[in-house]
């Protein structure tokens, strides 16, 4: 009965399976729903919507889908009138009793019936139409399930918490799916030899082995685990043309923070380009610096590195002596030697690029891109290539 | 099955609305997981326990931590116990039950009476997790087969999953949930919490507090706002002081117990300096 709300939900990017929708049918068949609109909505959500991003969708979905309900099409003009006036005391509302939910074509027909009958204005009471008062219909009023005809909802209890849209702010179109990330990242790993680390893993079949030759007598062999090796660098860049893509950005930096499985991580922030110093945060304060040779100098060579940029900015500021975009400072090399020794440090290195690959040959920052992509493996940020940058971080010879 | 609808409203020390009760209600009705999603603070652990005391239930919690696998939730075998004692011990090594333990998950299957289970911030595991408890949580059994023994739950749990999104949920498990998003109260509703705890608070203390509580989660250059928990905590503070109502606006005291970051204490005291000009915080300077 309901089959078309449900491709209404689909059409609207709600995610819903059919078997959240046989649960739904399930709970409306031992009347979970009660029998107000406002109970059905709230069974709806909770039953078919699976994460607070979607629930600006569904409130559009149902808001669309119940309309007929919200503003019903051919309300005298008068009535309008009637309910554009002030409202009466309240106190009616705090009287307000057990209450009739009313089914809805029910309460269409029943409102169809009342405006013929009624011929003046009415607020508070609990039987004609107009403001306050416990009559289904009208607005202001305390009913649940009852039909709010225009004016401010004062009470939430009608389809009315659909069309406010309170969740618009989790809304996010492109699903947030670190997930994925994660588990594109999941795959650098490099186990660890046995040999060194505590013996904390129980080897079954060594101990049995020992046992036996200790004539029966137990002997517990214990082992070494074998934990991943891998220790990742990532260098972000926080500049200014970064901005758009920050939330592309955050996700990869989420997924990483996440990981838990790298045996050391380490972020640093630079500006545009790598110079004489990074920053431990995306401000990039100069008071806070640190300096790139002493970072070097600190990691070892099998520090996987993973530089995350958009690679444009001017020649001259990966180029030239000096070109350092930031005011007050000097760089004496260019950044590209930087780049170089960054290279000749670490054994892996990648570069991630935001900007999607097609565009690198005609983009603003072409030149640089290509200079940097000569440097630096690049790839582009998006879940294919960061899987392949995974690859050429675990290759031996990269 | 006759199902009661409507059993769950709240307890007399937490507060419910109503979307979260019809969640709720829908969850136990259905037999399905709840999920509980929301800022921190806003009291998801909580509601395990208030459902437990409010149906007259025992709570099982079980909390999960990133090296936590869905077999601890089940059982574990000790098999280390059992080569220790069949070499040392004067137990009956031949029993292997007696090395079989039940875990969280486990011990509610096979309680006398209904429980509520917890299993409290998921989202810590592993990514896969979730997806190794999908039948278990299904079928509410599973099968042991060092005892070739199948543990089938007498009673069906209800079962309250929280998570704070550190980590997405597969598909698979979400769908077989009920999921429910806890808002960051209103003052409204703030105000009943605070009254739950707080019964003899001082009107104007509160109205202050509040004002000055929603107009700091306002700013938008926080890191980490504050939340429910951190303000129960400030009036606690503001309480045990004898602050006078009068003063909190102006210097906002115990400032350390609301936010937690230097970050945001600069920027909490940038926008006072901006947006109330005249009304600068006396015990600040640097």
């Amino acid at each position: 009965m309901f089959t078309e709300f449900f491709y209404e939900l689909r059409s609207q990017g709600v995610p819903v399976s059919v078997n959240e929708w046989y649960t739904l049918l399930e709970a409306l068949e031992r009347g979970l729903a009660g029998s107000s609109l406002t109970g059905f909505y709230y069974l709806c959500r909770s039953v078919l919507v699976k994460s607070e991003v979607y629930y600006d969708k569904f409130d559009l979905a149902f808001a669309r889908f119940f309309e007929g309900v919200e503003t019903p099409e051919d309300l005298p003009e008068k009535i309008w009138e009637w309910l554009a006036r002030e409202l009466p005391d309240d106190h009616t509302i705090r009287m307000m009793g057990e209450l009739k939910q009313y089914e809805l074509d029910m309460l269409k027909k029943m409102l169809a019936e009342r405006l013929a009958r009624q011929n003046e204005e009415h607020h508070g009471g609990n039987y004609w139409v107009g403001t306050g008062g416990t009559s289904p219909f009208g607005h202001s009023g305390y009913h649940p399930g009852g039909i709010r005809l225009g004016g401010e909802s004062r009470n939430h209890s009608a389809v009315k918490v659909a069309a406010q849209r309170r969740f618009a702010a989790f809304r996010d179109d492109a699903t947030l799916d670190t997930r994925q990330f994660q588990m594109a990242l999941r795959k650098l790993r490099q186990f660890t030899t046995r040999l060194e680390g505590p013996r904390t893993e129980l080897d079954v079949e060594a101990t049995i082995e020992a046992t036996g030759n200790n004539a029966g007598r137990l002997k517990l062999i214990w082992n070494r685990p074998r934990q991943n090796a891998i220790k990742v660098l990532l260098l972000m860049d926080s500049g200014g043309s970064m901005l758009a893509y920050t939330r592309l950005c955050n996700q990869l930096f989420t997924a990483v923070n996440r990981s838990s499985h790298f045996k050391d991580l380490k972020i640093y922030y630079f500006h545009n380009c790598i110079y004489d110093w990074l920053y431990p945060d995306p401000a990039c304060r100069q008071s806070e610096s640190l300096k790139t040779l002493h970072v070097l100098n600190n990691l070892d060579s099998d520090y996987r590195v993973i530089l995350v940029g958009d690679a444009s900015m001017a020649p001259s500021e990966l180029l030239r002596p000096g070109g350092i975009i930031d005011w007050g400072l000097n760089n004496e090399e260019p950044g590209l030697a930087w780049l170089q020794r960054i290279k000749q440090h670490f054994e892996h290195c990648v570069w991630l690029n935001p900007i999607p690959a097609n565009y690198w040959q005609w983009m603003e920052g072409a030149y640089t891109i290509k200079l940097i992509g000569e440097v630096f493996p690049m790839y582009e940020l998006t879940l294919n290539g960061l899987e392949k940058a995974v690859k050429k971080l675990k290759g031996r010879n990269s | 099955m006759k199902t009661t609808f409507n059993q769950f409203y709240g307890s007399a020390t937490y507060i419910a609305s109503q979307e979260l009760q019809n969640s709720v209600n829908v969850a136990i009705a259905l037999g399905k997981p709840l999920l509980i999603k929301g800022e921190p603070g806003t009291g998801k652990t909580m509601l395990a326990q208030s459902i437990a005391d409010a149906l007259g239930k025992r709570l099982i919690v079980w909390n999960i931590k990133s090296t936590t696998k869905a077999q601890e939730g089940l059982y574990v075998y000790d098999t280390v116990q059992r080569l220790y004692d069949s070499q040392f011990g004067d137990n009956d090594v031949s029993d292997i039950s007696r090395y079989i333990k039940l875990g969280k998950l486990g011990e509610a299957f096979v309680s006398e009476d209904q429980v509520v289970l917890l299993i409290d911030e998921i989202d810590k595991a592993d990514l896969e997790f979730p997806n190794d408890l999908l039948w278990e949580l299904d079928q509410m059994s599973f099968y042991i087969p060092e005892t070739k023994q199948t543990i089938q739950a007498k009673h069906r749990p209800i079962v309250v999953i929280t998570s704070n999104a550190e980590k997405e949920l597969p598909d698979a498990f979400l769908r077989r949930c009920i999921f429910h998003y806890i808002e960051f109260p209103d003052a409204e509703r703030m105000k009943e919490i605070i009254r739950v705890h707080f019964p003899s608070l001082e009107r104007k203390l509160l109205e202050q507090c509040l004002e000055t509580f929603y107009w700091i989660r306002s700013l938008d250059n926080l890191q980490k706002k504050p939340s429910t928990s951190e303000l129960l905590d400030w009036l606690q503070a503001l309480v045990l002081g004898g602050i006078h109502p009068q003063r909190i606006g102006e210097e906002i005291p115990f400032l350390g117990v609301l936010l937690k970051k230097n970050q945001d204490v600069d920027a909490l005291f940038w926008n006072l300096k901006n947006s109330r000009s005249g009304r600068k915080p006396s015990f600040y300077s640097r």
